[in-house]
């Protein structure tokens, strides 16, 4: 998965929480072995595969190994002075900036268009936003190699317009944050445009109403009276798409492909440089240190939004 | 004076909708469209011109028998991959859920809350610590370094407790547990006859997650007979003459790939994601939702 994932969305909470009143606690006879038999497969996977892989991963970093010097957080200092590690930096920040900025401009834009639409041909629109989602994976990047190769894009138009003629020109590396931003918004927004969508339905119809009597116009409605009830579900997209983002792989990865490594290097991202130290100089103990520092942003981000964003409910 | 300006209005919207249209659609109908072309063709023809069924039926040729039938090797270890996944995720995530909703234990919530965690973290953020795992283990190469991490579906718990809350009243399982009913007889005559629509939800989105991953399946495979289709469509990237020019310089003895053929694999490789898409559109809103709407 790239930084482009259909996004999962917790709105069902909201409606937990209000709608259905405190489930009571299960009666006191119910024997407690029944509830660990039930979870047990699902614990013992979350215990191999969630909890294991991640103190192992952190084991690595705090410790020496493969051709590492030792002490305390010396992984860390090295992966972090590596001379590939700031540029991979850059890069990302650049590319989260790009798309983060992009993303929540264009889908609360075209949420509150799709949402003054009649809704049978908003839903339309919404379903051809929403395809391109089925395309995540290296399948987007290769439909986007074709996208930017003027000699065969639908839109070589705007490529040529810009200047480029040929395939290598479209991915010099100063174009590379917008094409990943690009490629992430393509099938990533639709999914978004659905779960905003579905957060404005819950606006009761005679707000918006009693605001089209009073002359209020559908922009300022739209402005003043929708987007603060989807305020909320923008935070969220916001927070995941930078979690998200970090984790940068795909994309550049299989861009490379098509490069022979003259446009893209393969340690453009800091997941891919993990992957490269790992991979190439047996270096885990370092590579375990930048996968360890994404891991605490993404454990971060996720527990903000458990504990603060009361988006999701735990009974 | 107003009322032009409300049309006026109108049609910068459908403007800016039509465009954006076009950047989501456009280029899957160019993607349907490519194969039925020779890359010439896909040069000097207008870009959604469709080609013939001739020109089709032989890339599709060239492409499935290319390099002794990668692609039908790729197709098959994706599914395998995936569909073993899938079926471990149910497996799993359906008790699980169950016993969230309904059944009370120590540590209960803070099984619920970690899962919560793990479910929003991206799911990349466990790639390079589940290699390093897998490698230390003896895991790496085997199919299990894939499937068992497909298995490990927390979103899928979650929906699965989600739905089993909000659709057995624990009053039905309470008269029931009075009348006698053990622990395993409730969840197998009550709940599990109402469990079908959240077995297709948790199944949709395990095999979606599962097909479409790609870093996983990069680091733990290397070779290509193990490749699932997503690591298999970036080696043909790399036998693809218009994107890799210098692999091709002379003579190099590589069949040489052209740009409708890459098409085609791509087509091929999402085709089941895709029809699953068309088909359960309705199952995957609702889901991505969760009830988000009103019912």
């Amino acid at each position: 998965m790239g930084a482009s994932s259909v996004p999962v969305v917790p709105g069902g909470l909201e409606r937990a929480r209000r709608g259905a009143p405190k489930r009571e606690r299960p009666p006191a006879g119910t024997s407690r072995i029944a509830g660990y038999f039930f979870v047990a497969l699902y614990v013992g996977l979350l215990l191999l595969l969630g909890i294991a892989p991640v103190v192992y991963a952190i084991y690595l970093a705090l410790t020496s190994g493969y051709g590492t010097s030792g002490g305390f957080g010396s992984n860390f200092v090295a992966a972090f002075t590596d001379y590939r590690f700031a540029p991979a930096i850059e890069h990302i920040a650049e590319f989260i900036g790009l798309w983060m900025v992009g993303q929540t401009i264009l889908v609360v834009a075209l949420t509150l268009i799709l949402h003054n639409l009649a809704v049978r041909v908003g839903s339309l629109f919404r379903f051809l936003f929403y395809i391109p989602g089925a395309l995540a994976g290296a399948a987007s990047v290769v439909v986007w190699l074709f996208m930017l190769d003027p000699t065969a894009s639908p839109f070589a138009f705007i490529l040529h317009w810009l200047g480029y003629a040929q395939f290598d020109n479209t991915i010099a590396p100063a174009n590379l944050p917008v094409i990943f931003a690009i490629m992430a918004f393509w099938t990533g927004a639709g999914g978004w445009i659905v779960v905003m969508y579905g957060a404005l339905n819950n606006i009761p119809h005679e707000l918006t109403e009693s605001a089209q009597i009073d002359g209020v116009s559908t922009f300022k409605t739209a402005l003043w009276i929708k987007l603060p009830l989807i305020r909320k579900w923008v935070v969220y997209m916001l927070i995941l798409s930078f979690a998200g983002g970090t984790q940068l792989f795909v994309e550049p990865t299989v861009l490379a492909s098509a490069s022979l490594g003259v446009g893209v290097s393969s340690y453009w991202s800091p997941n891919q440089l993990a992957w490269f130290l790992a991979s190439q100089y047996d270096k885990f103990n370092e590579a375990a240190a930048i996968s360890v520092a994404l891991l605490v942003i993404g454990l971060v981000v996720a527990a903000i939004l458990v504990w603060r964003g009361r988006l999701f409910e735990v009974d | 004076m107003k009322l032009s300006r409300r049309f006026a209005t109108r049609v910068v919207l459908l403007v800016i909708l039509l465009v954006f249209t076009a950047f989501f659609f456009l280029p899957v109908i160019w993607l349907l469209l490519a194969p039925t072309k020779t890359d010439g063709q896909l040069v000097t023809q207008a870009p959604f011109a469709f080609g013939s069924l001739r020109t089709l039926a032989h890339t599709f040729h060239r492409i499935i028998s290319y390099d002794n039938y990668s692609l039908l090797v790729w197709l098959k270890n994706s599914a395998i991959y995936s569909f073993g996944g899938t079926a471990l995720a149910i497996l799993a995530a359906i008790p699980a859920g169950y016993g969230l909703a309904l059944t009370h234990f120590i540590g209960r919530r803070t099984l619920l809350v970690i899962t919560l965690i793990v479910m929003i973290m991206p799911a990349t953020a466990l790639v390079l610590p589940l290699f390093l795992e897998m490698d230390k283990i003896g895991l790496y190469g085997t199919i299990w370094s894939l499937i068992l991490p497909f298995g490990f579906f927390p979103f899928g718990v979650y929906l699965a407790y989600i739905y089993f809350s909000s659709t057995i009243p624990s009053d039905l399982l309470a008269a029931a547990r009075i009348d006698g009913a053990g622990e395993w007889r409730v969840f197998r005559y009550i709940a599990l006859p109402l469990a079908r629509p959240i077995v297709a939800l948790v199944g949709f989105f395990a095999l979606v997650a599962s097909w479409n991953n790609f870093f996983l399946p990069f680091v733990m495979t290397y070779d290509s007979s193990q490749y699932p289709v997503q690591i298999g469509l970036n080696e043909l990237i790399g036998s693809t003459a218009s994107f890799n020019p210098a692999n091709f310089s002379a003579g190099s003895g590589v069949t040489v790939l052209h740009r409708p053929d890459l098409a085609m694999a791509v087509i091929l490789a999402i085709a089941p994601v895709l029809i699953v898409f068309l088909f359960a559109q309705r199952a995957l809103v609702a889901g991505m939702l969760a009830g988000a709407t009103k019912e």
